[in-house]
């Protein structure tokens, strides 16, 4: 994985006493909280319900055992001894003080992390494929790109004022695991005809109060030019995105508004000024970045079975651990989604010992995907009942992988200063009503998501099961939605009906998961069955 | 009855207006009648407080309970984690 | 009247800026503003003859006038580039790495905060029309 330099890590360390100088400036009153505000935003820095939250970039998801041991380390010194693993890849601390959080990030540039624009109307987080490197299926690892993309847009001047948030992800295969198109710009690596390795770019997805799926700008970019073109996107947005309405300031209505065409064309057009700029890095660049994710030394010769006798560790197997392109090895899920718990939350001590084998079993390193759940990458299949075995004491075995009780979930207004409804109890509900296993193995894939406001944290467009929570007169309440998928059958859910209660939901979703197992045919899965018979049936079961 | 709520600069706690100060708990919170927006403004400015807003709220015999649940659940802390709540027994739910 | 920095060699343009559409129907002037939702490309064909484009920043959170500076310098314009409006003291650096020399901001700008900002970066990791060699090429001399 990427290791930084000197240059690099002198950019963290100014970054940490900028931001020292900043909340000295606000905390003697010579900056207002208006003016304040996009600075503390563009180094993840909320004021959320009970404290400020931090949320601490994961750069595409990838991490090595120390530095998850010092985000371990934070959340013990610095917060209540646990964190929360979002939807891009991230880590939230809840309760965090403002004056802390200059020592917090002092800290974390130890270790080569930051918090840097994780959060404000800038390009954040580049989100990749949590299996990169790993999974058979991909063209090269896409994380050297998102490197690559995450330097250039690391302070960009020109784009720290944008409209809106801006997020990209980087995928490598047709198995779309990082539901590239609901980003604002998505980024595909493909080969063309001649063989030469470049990206289909699309722009304009999203979720939140209009989602729409990104339409495909720009069929193959040469990678040279990734840069460059990626520079015409984001001034064309900068200059032309709407700047009257933050529910209309996202790149996805500009894409709408104007056309996909007339998109296209704009950029295109920048695009021949951009290309004579040289802003992009030169293949040298890209080779030193991409040599440090070269692939780990696999051994050869290994075993390749597995020992199945112990029933629940082959339970396990089945759901969490997923096929690995070099011989002897496998992928390993960990599920962050106890039947009993909260969706996404680690403790300090669980994240020690998932750092642990990280480190003994994995070439230290591991990935935190957008599901809320973490992965470790490199396993050989012979260690995989000893890892089990360890995750099993510390409450990380739950063995539900993409099944119901895989619930994403926002932190919702058990802790968000945005949204209307809390979505973790709603959450544990779910999980409670579907707790037996054999009943989740049988329902099979099932991807239920809940966001606890229309900002969509929680990814509910992209659910097979999405929940919505709305306000509605000062009560919490729940809209219902069917037929998502952030997967390469990207689609965005659809209302059922009027909302419910907590408890009211539950009971929907009941009957809805009732309806599929009666009409379902061989093979399908919750969302296949709702595509192929519509909404009616599931209509009437639940409204009568 | 009308309360001031808002974040404390530096920490950011959860602080509710009392007539005199500060406090973390809810309990303490007084009506401020109609002088809520020059409260939040005074204090705002001399940076005892950080975005103080002007609430309903509702008397009860428990102490004082504010009208929309985002601010119960800032008088009592994630209902999630009763463990690190502030007031874990606080009802959340509308009477 | 707002707080007037300059960090060229040769003063800041004192003659009054005009608008866009004034400057376009006017052959003599040498200064022009421009609005966030003014086209900076409409200046291309007079920029030798300016000494002064001014580009308005209404509010500070609106960034469509880094755009409008980096879009200048990249033309070639080599007169005073100013930023003006809300302009604070941390957003002096972004605006002078997309062109902007001089500044008339509507509140006052502390000096010394802004020379500490100034020199913490010792290194940028993007090209920009500031000239400055960005990390990667420095890494690869």
């Amino acid at each position: 994985m990427y290791k930084y330099d000197e240059y690099d890590q002198a950019v963290v360390d100014a970054r940490v006493e900028e931001f020292r100088d900043q909340v000295r400036r606000r905390i003697s009153g010579e900056m207002t909280e208006d003016q304040f505000k996009p600075l503390r935003l563009m180094n993840g820095l909320y004021l959320q319900l009970h404290a400020y939250m931090l949320r601490v970039a994961i750069p595409y998801g990838t991490l090595s055992g120390r530095q998850m041991h010092m985000l371990a380390h934070i959340a013990r010194k610095y917060d209540k001894d646990y964190g929360h693993f979002t939807t891009r890849q991230n880590i939230q601390y809840n309760w965090i003080k403002l004056s802390d959080a200059p020592d917090i990030l002092a800290e974390l540039a130890t270790v080569e992390m930051h918090a840097i624009q994780t959060s404000g109307n800038c390009i954040r987080n580049i989100s990749a494929d949590q299996y990169a490197g790993a999974a058979a299926d991909e063209i090269e690892d896409p994380r050297p790109y998102a490197e690559l993309l995450r330097q250039w847009s690391t302070f960009h001047p020109e784009f720290s004022y944008l409209p809106r948030k801006f997020k990209i992800a980087v995928i490598a295969a047709d198995e779309d695991r990082a539901a590239m198109k609901l980003h604002d710009i998505g980024l595909q690596i493909v080969r063309n005809d001649a063989g030469e390795v470049g990206f289909r770019l699309y722009a304009g997805g999203g979720m939140g109060r209009t989602p729409m799926i990104a339409p495909v700008i720009r069929d193959f970019l040469p990678k040279a030019d990734l840069l460059s073109y990626v520079e015409a996107c984001l001034r064309v947005y900068n200059r032309f995105g709407r700047r009257d309405n933050i529910y209309k300031a996202r790149i996805k209505i500009l894409v709408h508004e104007i056309g996909r065409d007339e998109y296209a064309r704009q950029v295109e057009e920048e695009f021949l000024h951009t290309k004579t700029l040289g802003l992009d890095a030169p293949e040298a660049e890209f080779q030193r970045i991409a040599a440090l994710f070269a692939p780990p030394p696999f051994e050869t010769g290994l075993p390749d079975e597995i020992d199945r006798s112990d029933p629940d560790f082959a339970i396990w197997v089945d759901q969490q651990v997923v096929a690995h392109k070099a011989p002897g090895y496998a992928i390993v899920n960990i599920s962050l989604k106890p039947t009993i718990g909260i969706p996404g939350d680690a403790s300090s001590a669980q994240i020690d010992l998932m750092a642990d084998l990280a480190t003994e079993y994995s070439f230290d390193e591991m990935r935190v995907t957008h599901a809320q759940n973490i992965v470790l990458p490199h396993v050989k299949k012979a260690d995989l009942y000893t890892i089990w075995q360890k995750l099993d004491a510390a409450g990380l075995a739950t063995p539900n992988l993409d099944l119901i009780g895989d619930i994403i979930a926002c932190p919702g207004l058990d802790y968000c200063a945005l949204a209307n409804a809390r979505s973790i109890p709603l959450a544990q509900k779910i999980a409670a009503r579907f707790a037996d296993l054999d009943r989740q193995r049988d329902l099979g894939e099932l991807k239920l998501k809940i966001s606890g406001c229309i900002n969509a944290c929680g990814h509910h467009h992209a659910g097979h099961i999405g929940i919505l929570g709305v306000d509605r007169k000062g009560e919490e309440n729940y809209q219902l939605l069917f037929g998502g998928s952030g997967a390469e059958d990207t689609s965005l859910a659809k209302i059922v009906g009027p909302g419910f209660s907590e408890d009211g939901v539950v009971d929907a979703i009941e009957t809805a998961v009732n309806v599929y197992t009666s009409l379902r045919a061989d093979g399908e899965r919750f969302v296949d069955t709702y595509r192929r018979v519509g909404e009616k049936p599931f209509k009437e079961a639940i409204y009568g | 009855m009308k309360i001031v709520t808002g974040n404390d600069l530096v920490t950011g706690d959860v602080t509710w207006w009392t007539g005199k100060g500060w406090s973390r708990h809810v309990a303490d919170a007084v009506d401020v009648g109609a002088d809520g927006e020059h409260i939040a403004h005074v204090e705002e400015a001399a940076l005892r407080v950080n975005g103080p807003v002007v609430i309903d709220g509702l008397m009860t015999e428990a102490g004082p309970v504010p009208a929309h649940i985002k601010d119960r659940i800032r008088a009592a802390g994630p209902t999630v984690r009763t463990d690190l709540s502030i007031r874990p027994d606080f009802q959340i739910e509308k009477a | 009247m707002g707080d007037l920095i300059s960090f060229r060699t040769d003063g800041t343009h004192e003659e009054p800026a005009v608008t866009l559409d004034a400057f376009e129907g006017q052959s003599n002037a040498t200064a022009v503003r421009l609005e966030p939702t003014d086209d900076p490309r409409a200046l291309i064909p007079h920029l030798e003859r300016l000494s002064l484009i001014e580009v308005a920043f209404p509010k500070f959170r609106d960034g469509r006038g880094y755009s409008v500076g980096s879009i200048l310098r990249e033309a070639g314009y080599t007169g005073e580039l100013r930023a003006a409006g809300d302009v604070l003291v941390d957003q002096i650096l972004p605006m002078r790495r997309c062109g902007f020399d001089s500044f008339l901001a509507d509140a006052p700008i502390d000096r010394a905060t802004m020379e500490k900002l100034g020199s913490l970066y010792d290194d940028v990791y993007q090209k920009t029309v500031d000239g400055r060699s960005p990390i990667w090429a420095k890494r690869h001399g």
